[in-house]
């Protein structure tokens, strides 16, 4: 049984932030749950995932997140307890539906996760999705601990169906990628069904009923700030005259160093827990009570001039800062040894930080930048039509694993700003620049948002090249399925579309369906798009073979070797693939037998046929 | 009771995460609060993998730089390049065993020499404990156990109030039964070569 379905009530167990949001959703009774996977929210999913049949929650992988929270919103609509998870970039994709969602309400239960990405770990940028409650008028609350994830999941679920609104649980990529005890509670049992309840004049939202919405949300918005004035979560630590405010993680570092620095007995922390809407009315009696605040958040001083502003609305004038002090910032991540220091400097406490090693007699170390695994069909396909289209075309890319085909010596990612923008950036380049243009977008990428573009390079005549990368699966955020993967090995019967088929769907003409590994053939049909005047789309369809290997499927030949007779150490294989199944043995290419996959593609890039399959 | 800050540090594969989680399993079950802290994702395509491990009276889930008391090293270059997360007081344990980048292949860097790179380490700090973790695993029989050794020699170093025998019952509830003989032996080989 799946560990999160085990009762266990009352007992400790070690979770992940993202295990306990999940344990929290099934101790809310959720029945619902759809998502598109995004680092760092992917571990919420993939539990009711590996749930399967172990529950009747109905759970999808929706093709995107827009797609998600239309769903999972006539689910909740309908009156069933509903969850959506999605990072921070995903809710952008999801801001279309959200914002109405929000006039229109909610019957049963709907929590949305939201995970933020401070530093950029695996985002293309770090947003700070605060604003989307300010934007939207939708409650947010704030986790800072794991048993927190865990509990303030199940309380969102109340509290949502009390506002009829959707309530928004955000978190940052620290919070759910660290484990802790966590205490559970009960199990619920769910509500599978339920019958949706017509009232047109209500949820069909036309300008004169959306004129009425707006109204009941800005009432439902007022019975919100009621709530986050009266939050448990929202409090007051200590009764000293010096103020700090703080959210999320960011409370813990705030803790710490109050604790580390002695100075306990003069700090009062407000912590914020229900952070949206903000508590006015505890926010101006904490700021009444210290002489002066320190705001510690990351990302957007949102919490700072909001305090701002309530401090000018009821007269009060102590200094209240935040950015800039001692170098807190609005760019990547804060640490426990910053925050400590900010405390320090800005309340004029003594302090030394732990003195720093002096590092400046070690050498420039080479880099470990992340890079594409052996055996990876997307280093074969991008070989291909470097070998065809040169360094000079320009390469849009999307977002996954190909996007490391930035690095050298592939050099083939040209720009990249969010999923699916590979295919309708070619459009824009093709037309504004006499450049030869060629688009890469994974499978899941296609189908989360490149068909879109893919439509509208063929309506509006658009001459380039796009190129679909498909493994088989969403390889960078942990091997979830698609709408073009075969699901039946992992024991779910969905439906499996063909990527062919939707691309000559869309209209495209030219399509290639290739074989990456076989580099000739390859070649021969990316030399045919150049020659094609039109959109052309090559499908080049290997299995990603992490995701093989972990399915079994993996048929293992016989590793490749380097013939030391043969080879006259060229390095074409090194200079122009860089497997890391490839090592220097002083100046001699060697191949690692326990990485190699037996692709082929470097004995086929060797101009000696020096590279050969190990004899058994 | 006090607050021991662990960073571990390895390459994508060599199994850093789950040592780490370990450490947060076993001190679970001992009742020492525990926060472990790592980082998916991309990072993880044959990168760098940073956890951290937090015992003690602490909340705070990450370390800061210079603030780590025990670190953990996978690979001799990351143990030298994760040094600036050490203080003269810190406890390092490293492998000694190299996995050059693939940047060093095609050129673009030059590995230093393992035994310069442990001598720069051990002017620094107020111990290390280097030990061919390749080379054990692979006596115990699975190259795969290199995380088991480097969890040995951690509890080993005494850093951690964390006793053999509780560590080798969490190894046995939550590593895999078919790999349990030689985690366990690959753990052993750890713990006798801590020092």
């Amino acid at each position: 049984m799946h560990k999160l379905l085990i009762e266990n009530s009352g007992k400790e167990m070690l979770l992940l932030g993202n295990e306990a949001i999940a344990r929290g959703a099934l101790e809310a009774g959720v029945s619902f749950v759809t998502c598109y996977p995004g680092t760092p929210s992917s571990e919420i999913p993939e539990q009711f995932f590996k749930m399967g049949k172990e529950t009747d929650i109905y759970f999808e992988y929706s093709t995107n997140e827009k797609v998600a929270m239309e769903v999972g919103a006539a689910a909740a609509i309908a009156g069933l307890r509903t969850m959506v998870t999605l990072k921070h970039v995903g809710l952008n994709v999801a801001s279309d539906p959200l914002m109405t969602l929000a006039y229109v309400g909610v019957k049963g239960g709907m929590v949305i996760i939201n995970a933020d990405d401070p530093f950029c770990f695996s985002s293309q940028n770090e947003q700070d999705n605060r604003y989307y409650a300010r934007l939207s008028s939708l409650p947010m609350l704030e986790p800072t601990n794991v048993q927190e994830m865990k509990d303030i999941t199940v309380a969102a679920f109340d509290l949502s169906e009390e506002l009829e609104l959707p309530v928004i649980i955000r978190t940052t990529t620290r919070l759910n990628h660290i484990s802790a005890a966590v205490k559970l509670g009960d199990l619920k049992p769910i509500k599978t069904k339920d019958t949706f309840q017509k009232n047109p004049f209500h949820f069909v939202a036309v300008p004169a009923v959306s004129r009425n919405l707006h109204k009941l949300l800005l009432e439902k918005y007022d019975r919100a700030l009621e709530k986050s004035e009266n939050w448990p979560g929202n409090t007051i630590v200590g009764s000293g005259k010096w103020g700090i405010v703080a959210n999320g993680v960011s409370f813990n570092y705030v803790s710490d160093a109050v604790s580390d620095l002695g100075i306990s007995d003069k700090v009062s922390i407000l912590k914020l827990e229900f952070s949206w809407p903000l508590p006015k009315d505890l926010c101006t009696r904490f700021m009444k009570k210290v002489d002066k605040v320190l705001v510690v958040e990351e990302l957007e001083p949102v919490m700072e001039n909001d305090l701002k502003a309530i401090a000018q609305e009821s007269g009060i004038t102590i200094p209240i800062k935040g950015k800039g002090i001692a170098g807190l910032s609005r760019l990547f991540e804060y640490d426990p040894g910053m925050i400590r220091k900010a405390v320090a400097e800005y309340f004029g406490v003594d302090y030394k930080g732990t003195e720093i090693l002096d590092l400046s007699e070690v050498p420039e170390l080479p880099g470990r930048p992340p890079n594409l695994c052996a055996g990876c069909p997307h280093r074969a396909t991008y070989y291909s039509v470097k070998q065809v289209y040169g360094p000079d075309a320009v390469y849009p890319t999307d977002i996954g694993c190909y996007t490391l085909g930035l690095l050298p010596p592939i050099s083939m990612a040209d720009l990249v700003i969010c999923m699916g923008s590979s295919v309708s950036t070619g459009c824009g380049f093709s037309q504004a620049t006499d450049q030869k243009v060629v688009s890469f977008i994974g499978d899941s990428t296609f189908f989360h948002s490149g068909i879109t573009g893919l439509v509208n390079a063929v309506h509006n005549n658009h001459k380039f090249t796009l190129v679909i990368l498909d493994n088989g699966t969403t390889a960078m955020t942990g091997h979830q399925p698609h709408p073009g993967v075969n699901t039946e090995p992992m024991g779910v019967d969905l439906t499996q579309l063909s990527v062919e088929e939707v691309v000559r769907g869309c209209g495209v003409k030219d399509v290639h369906v290739v074989k990456p590994f076989k580099l000739k053939k390859t070649i021969e049909s990316v030399k045919a798009t150049m020659e094609y005047d039109g959109i052309s789309v090559i499908i080049s369809k290997e299995a990603c073979p992490l995701f093989a290997k972990a399915m079994g499927q993996f048929k293992k030949s016989r590793p490749f070797y380097i013939n030391h007779n043969k080879c006259k150490n060229h390095r074409d294989c090194i200079n122009l693939l860089a497997c890391p199944a490839m090592y220097l043995d002083g100046e001699q290419v060697e191949i690692d037998k326990n990485l190699c996959t037996a692709c082929s593609v470097c004995a086929q890039v060797c101009p000696e046929n020096a590279i050969l399959p190990l004899k058994e | 009771m006090e607050t021991r800050r662990l960073v571990f540090i390895g390459v994508g594969g060599q199994g850093n995460l789950l040592a780490s989680r370990l450490v947060g399993e076993a001190a679970l079950s001992l009742g020492v609060p525990a926060v472990v802290s790592e980082i998916h994702g991309m990072a993880q395509r044959g990168g760098i993998v940073e956890s951290a491990v937090l015992l003690g009276d602490v909340t705070s889930p990450i370390v800061s730089n210079a603030e780590a008391d025990v670190l953990i090293g996978f690979e001799p270059v990351e143990t030298l390049r994760a040094l600036v997360k050490c203080n003269k007081d810190t406890v390092v344990i490293t492998n000694t065993s190299p996995l050059p980048p693939f940047t060093v292949t095609v050129g673009q860097g030059t590995y230093p020499s393992v035994d310069k790179t442990l001598d720069m380490i051990r002017g620094k700090v107020k111990k290390v404990i280097a030990l061919d973790g390749n080379a054990m695993a692979a006596e115990a029989g699975n190259v795969l156990s290199l995380n088991m050794v480097m969890l040995g020699a951690l509890i080993g170093s005494g850093t951690i109030p964390i006793g053999a025998e509780d560590m080798k019952k969490t190894i046995s509830t939550s590593t895999k039964k078919a790999f349990l003989e030689s985690n366990l032996k690959a753990f052993g080989l750890g713990m006798e070569n801590a020092n």
